[in-house]
């Protein structure tokens, strides 16, 4: 099902939680709202499931308008990122449920909630109560009661943050296999930049209630519109250094101690920019862009990780295993193309 | 310090134990003194245990004294009255109170607590006119009437309604249940320790309620057993032995009910406190 959001606002007594908000998200996707938290990426998703009711704008499932209509009425499974099983029922009770309310006959339903169980690989367990589960599979069966009514769409709330690492990459690629089996449009939030990365079709990136930029992960990596997004995406982070153009159109330190030569003039003279460099996005001389003081290596198995000084700025960037460097020695830094940006300093847009 | 450690634990079993016993000996008087034959009584000093366990002749003589039987069926008809009504308002109230959202929800619940510092002696009186008027002195629907909801049970049930996450609530809404289904399927189920604690606590104070029968019964036949107790001992002498036989009929019941749920009770009063 398409997802039509028009000019979404969520007001609280005091804040803005979601701010003017369109979008188109496509159907038959797994969709990732991201952004740290309190950005609205919750507030939303409750919006689109009809718990909160909205302020302003509209919300439309395929041609019809659902702004106004009660959640049960809209047709969505959502899973509670602390999954909201009924702790008094079995896992069979639990997922069977939904269609008790609707008062499918009870063979029917059993019958259902045995598939369900299958898909979502928890049928060994129908007889146990919720706490007698871990919390991978607690969140199975939560997807599976979500899913057990054919929701037009599916939406889940953090649903990897109460998981231990391990079993938090499990039940990612769960979440992308149950997903594309039953090709429901899905909808989840997570703060976790590496979790939306890996798993969705597109990624919704929010800040403050407002959409940042939307497309596929790679794209959002490779071509950020904002120093945020850029920010936000990949581990570890992007390095942000602050300062200006020149007449040569380079990029020169706020504090005049390093000129690093830019690949691509696009900043006009004179202009405050912030130049983001992707740890990847550096390799060493013989040609350079400026000079870099290696301050220390870290060997991180298949890569090293180092920390460098270009001026009074640190950085930290991989560097190829077999360079011959150590602490201390002054490098030929080359820029890439790929991975360096120049953002706008006061409206932090890229230029 | 192992050995400080025993000592103390030593000291806190003492005292528990004296306390248990001071606790548990009017309960051993009253049975033992019931077991016991005219000539047991009157033995100097008086003995600790009844000469013979099995005399049940003093309940013998008490049931033909005094109707014990229509009491404790006016009792039991009372108590389970006054639990299924005020069991029922208790829930429904605790749910609005906790669940839904209306205009000066807490103003209104803030009035009712203040309530309960009003002594259950200064109703006695408007009650009475109420029930009067009702035309209910002397029966025992008079015995209910007044009884139908509490406060205080709603209080504990409402904070351990609280305690049960929102997003039970809003993921039984999502699948389509009513604030009603949610109610009986999701949350009268996960309360039961709560409702058990609360349901036997009423059934004690229904059980036992003596001061309103007093007041409201007059006939013999629309007593309860508090009451018919205490009708028993004016009207029938002072024999301490068959006093003792109708106390053990009044009060044993409730002892087999607490032994049977005490769990509930303690686990129920400590959850219902937790959060609030």
């Amino acid at each position: 099902m398409r997802i039509k959001v028009e000019h979404l606002t969520k007001r609280f007594t005091d804040t803005v939680a979601v701010d003017d908000f369109s979008m188109d998200f496509e159907s038959g996707k797994l969709i990732a709202l991201l952004g740290p938290s309190g950005c609205g990426k919750s507030t939303m998703l409750n919006m689109l499931a009809g718990i909160l009711p909205v302020s302003d704008g509209h919300i439309y499932f395929d041609d019809d308008d659902v702004t106004d209509m009660p959640p049960q009425k809209r047709g969505v499974g959502l899973v509670f990122q602390n999954y909201a099983l009924y702790p008094h029922m079995t896992v069979l009770e639990n997922i069977c449920f939904p269609l008790e309310i609707q008062k499918v006959n009870k063979n029917e339903r059993i019958a259902k909630a045995k598939e369900m169980a299958r898909l979502v690989h928890i049928d060994e367990y129908l007889d146990r109560k919720p706490k007698e589960l871990s919390g991978g599979q607690q969140q199975r069966v939560a997807i599976a009661r979500a899913l057990i009514k054919n929701p037009r769409l599916l939406l889940l709330d953090e649903p990897l943050s109460n998981l231990d690492a391990r079993l938090r990459l499990e039940m990612r690629e769960e979440i992308r296999r149950i997903q594309q089996e039953t090709k429901v449009t899905t909808i989840f939030v997570t703060h976790d930049q590496e979790e939306a990365m890996s798993i969705s079709d597109s990624i919704v990136l929010m800040r403050s209630g407002v959409l940042m930029q939307e497309d596929i992960p790679q794209v959002l990596y490779d071509d950020p519109n904002h120093v945020f997004v850029a920010s936000f995406l990949g581990n570890p982070p992007i390095n942000n250094l602050d300062g200006y153009i020149n007449d040569d159109g380079d990029f020169v330190l706020d504090d005049q101690s390093a000129v690093i030569r830019l690949n691509e003039k696009k900043g006009t003279k004179g202009e405050k920019v912030i130049l983001g460099i992707r740890p990847e996005a550096i390799t060493i001389g013989p040609d350079y862009n400026t000079k870099a003081e290696i301050l220390e290596r870290y060997t991180m198995g298949k890569e090293e990780l180092a920390n460098i000084k270009i001026g009074t700025a640190e950085l930290r960037v991989y560097i190829s295993r077999d360079q011959d460097c150590r602490k201390g020695d002054v490098i030929d830094l080359v820029l890439r193309d790929k991975g360096v940006f120049l953002f706008d300093k006061t409206t932090g847009k890229r230029l | 310090m192992k050995l400080h450690f025993d000592i103390k634990k030593f000291f806190v079993y003492f005292f528990l134990v004296i306390g248990a016993l001071i606790m548990i000996f009017p309960f051993y008087w009253m049975i033992v003194n019931s077991l016991k034959t005219g000539q047991d009584m009157t033995a100097y000093p008086p003995t600790w245990f009844p000469s013979n366990w099995f005399n049940f002749d003093n309940y013998v003589v008490a049931f033909e004294k005094a109707p014990f039987q229509i009491y404790f069926m006016n009792s039991v008809i009372v108590t389970i009255s006054c639990l299924l009504i005020t069991t029922f308002t208790t829930i429904v109230g605790a749910f609005a109170f906790s669940r839904l959202k209306f205009k000066g929800r807490d103003l209104l619940f803030s009035l009712m607590l203040g309530l309960m510092m009003v002594p259950f002696e200064m109703l006695v009186i408007t009650n009475y006119t109420t029930v009067a008027k009702l035309g209910l002195i002397d029966t025992l629907a008079c015995l209910v009437v007044p009884f139908t909801s509490s406060i205080f049970y709603t209080y504990i049930l409402r904070n351990f309604f609280l305690s049960i996450p929102d997003s039970l609530y809003y993921s039984a809404r999502i699948d389509g249940a009513s604030n009603w289904k949610y109610l009986w399927r999701i949350m009268v189920p996960i309360a039961k320790p709560s409702l058990v604690t609360i349901t036997l606590l009423n059934a004690i104070t229904c059980w036992n309620s003596f001061y309103w029968t007093l007041l409201v019964i007059n006939s013999d036949t629309n007593r309860t057993l508090p009451y018919g107790l205490y009708a028993f001992m004016t009207e029938g002498g002072s024999d301490t032995k068959l006093m003792m036989a109708a106390a053990s009929i009044t009060v044993v019941p409730m002892i087999i009910l607490f032994l049977f749920a005490r769990k509930y009770i303690v686990n129920g009063v400590a959850r219902g406190g937790l959060k609030g």
